[in-house]
């Protein structure tokens, strides 16, 4: 009957199908379906290392009367709202600037600038460190060119370490969000800028008003992947501060707090899983604004 | 050339020119410090030393760097291939047989993009506890293998794979694995070389999970021990630097040698 045998065929079809995604499936059901359901679980139960008792809401209560969770929630903010639109626009600027195949040894311009995206967070951390220290590389160079009369307390100082992470940071995806406008730009007719040019527009407005608004959903894009990176900070600080988010925890972030709280000191599971909650409901409304502006556009 | 064009083009040179030598400054830190003294270092020398021989020798004597580069090595490659087999697999599934319900259940494997790690360690801890499989490169495998970005990447390449070589092959008689395996793998395989070289990056560059689940010196990477030999009280910076270089030059080397293939990935998958 040929009824029966397109629906055997259907049948045959549809099992192919779940095989091949099977494994992905078991995969994400166990190792991230799985644990974040278990996180949430565990936000409801306090207590040290293997003795926990139910708690209800009493570790959110806990939060707001933590000044330690309170500082690493403001550094965190601190950190994407002060270095994430210094990124994008630097960032914007080399690549339109980039775009220019005009210039010459654009070739190696782009891959030098693209070349921090390689280096490994620890190994950079770590080569930071040691240029930023009191008698280093860099307080050297700004003693010398007279931009500082003392040298910077880059480690020492709550201010300035926080300066450093951010530069830190800033050295390491610029090139990256570069590469997504250069992208982007060589995808944008040139005779648009070309008529610009001969209307007599100067570059900057041509920048302003031709190219920020044209790159405008992939620096949507950019700056939300950007700050979803940056709420998770946690190998910089680390190993920029040996773990500690020093000084004074003026670089202690969400991440690395839930691991202290978790790893270094005795395991505090459902109080550490409460603040990883904060990330995921912080990450998940961002999300949802790039979801609702990726609609609007379409 | 009239004098403002001549301002704006020295401008953008200049501009051009500040972000590159920033850019490669650290890595040229890196190789010229390897060559000083931990003292030379921090007081910011920049001239070449001549202690390369002494931070080599000390570094072979502090790390069993044939065991950590195994270490690393084993854990990213195996990581990368069983990752690029379970999400090209998805990808082709999700894309070549379509339905309603599998649609839907993509949709929340997207979903699980936006899950940051940070809620995930301590249960993913707990549960390796509970195996036996703490200290284990196997539990740094593991929660790295199924990765949504990578489905992603290969659904949308999946998606100029064209279906007429498919029908053919099923004429011929295939079975659906004899066409993934013989057909699709060798169609694909630039689309593998872009997912083999972003995902060999991230797990050769994994931190936060191995430093949670790796506790002895025999099963540490590359990375941990760079880390670790970083956080000293006082820190032997020239023997860091031999460290850092030997932990930057796999990543280097895979990006000179595949450039294309890494923008290509990059921008691929988290388009």
């Amino acid at each position: 009957m040929a009824a029966g045998k397109t629906g055997g065929l259907k049948r045959y079809y549809d099992l192919n199908g779940w095989l091949f995604v099977a494994p992905s499936l078991l995969l994400i059901a166990i190792f991230l379906v799985y644990p974040i359901l278990r996180s949430l679980y565990l936000s409801f139960f306090s207590g040290k290392g293997m003795i926990m008792k139910f708690a209800g809401f009493g570790n959110v209560a806990r939060l707001w009367n933590d000044p330690v969770f309170l500082q690493a929630l403001t550094n965190t903010v601190t950190f994407f709202v002060v270095q994430v639109p210094i990124m994008i626009t630097l960032a914007l600027m080399l690549a339109a600037v980039l775009n220019n195949d005009k210039l010459k040894f654009i070739g190696f311009f782009r891959t030098a600038i693209f070349l921090p995206c390689v280096a490994s967070l620890v190994a950079y951390s770590v080569l930071f460190k040691s240029m930023f220290s009191v008698d280093g590389v860099v307080n050297s160079a700004l003693l010398a060119v007279g931009l500082v009369s003392t040298p910077i307390g880059w480690l020492t100082e709550p201010f300035w370490a926080k300066v450093l992470v951010i530069l830190a940071i800033t050295w390491r995806w610029t090139g990256y969000n570069m590469i997504f406008y250069l992208a982007a730009l060589q995808n944008i007719d040139k005779s648009i800028y070309e008529a610009a040019k001969i209307d007599g527009v100067p570059a900057w407005a041509r920048f302003v008003y031709i190219t920020v608004p044209m790159l405008k959903p992939v620096i949507l894009f950019t700056t939300i992947i950007s700050t979803i990176g940056t709420i998770q900070l946690f190998d910089e600080v680390y190993n920029l501060t040996e773990g500690r988010g020093g000084p004074a925890n003026a670089t202690l972030t969400l991440s690395l707090y839930i691991y202290n709280l978790t790893f270094r000191f005795m395991p505090s599971f459902g109080y550490a899983a409460t603040i990883s909650y904060v990330i995921v409901i912080m990450v998940a409304l961002l999300s949802f604004l790039q979801f609702y502006a990726a609609r609007d556009r379409s | 050339m009239n004098a403002p064009r001549f301002f704006s083009t020295a401008l953008q040179y200049v501009f051009l020119a500040t972000a590159a030598f920033l850019s490669i400054f650290p890595f040229i830190w890196m190789v010229i410090s390897s060559t000083n003294t931990s003292i030379d270092i921090i007081s910011g020398r920049t001239g070449i030393g001549e202690a390369f021989a002494t931070n080599v020798a000390n570094f072979f004597t502090q790390v069993d760097v044939p065991l950590v580069f195994w270490n690393s090595t084993k854990v990213a490659v195996l990581a990368t291939l069983l990752t690029i087999v379970v999400s090209s697999l998805a990808g082709y599934g999700f894309e070549m047989f379509r339905s309603k319900a599998r649609d839907r259940i993509y949709a929340l494997v997207l979903l699980t993009l936006m899950v940051p790690f940070a809620a995930l360690m301590i249960p993913l801890f707990m549960m390796m506890a509970k195996s036996g499989l703490i200290n284990t490169h196997i539990a740094i495998m593991l929660p790295t293998i199924a990765s949504a970005f990578i489905i992603f990447y290969f659904r949308q390449s999946t998606k100029a794979f064209q279906t007429e070589l498919r029908d053919a092959a099923k004429v011929d008689g295939l079975k659906e694995w004899q066409i993934f395996l013989y057909i699709y793998v060798p169609v694909m395989r630039s689309t593998y070389a872009a997912a083999f070289v972003i995902v060999f990056m991230t797990n050769w560059n994994n931190y936060l999970w191995p430093l949670i689940v790796l506790q002895s010196n025999e099963t540490k990477t590359i990375t941990l021990v760079v880390s670790s030999l970083a956080s000293a009280y006082y820190p032997d910076y020239g023997v860091v630097m031999i460290g850092t270089i030997l932990a930057t030059l796999p990543t280097l080397l895979v990006f000179f040698v595949m450039q294309r293939q890494f923008v290509q990935g990059m921008l691929g998958s988290v388009k």
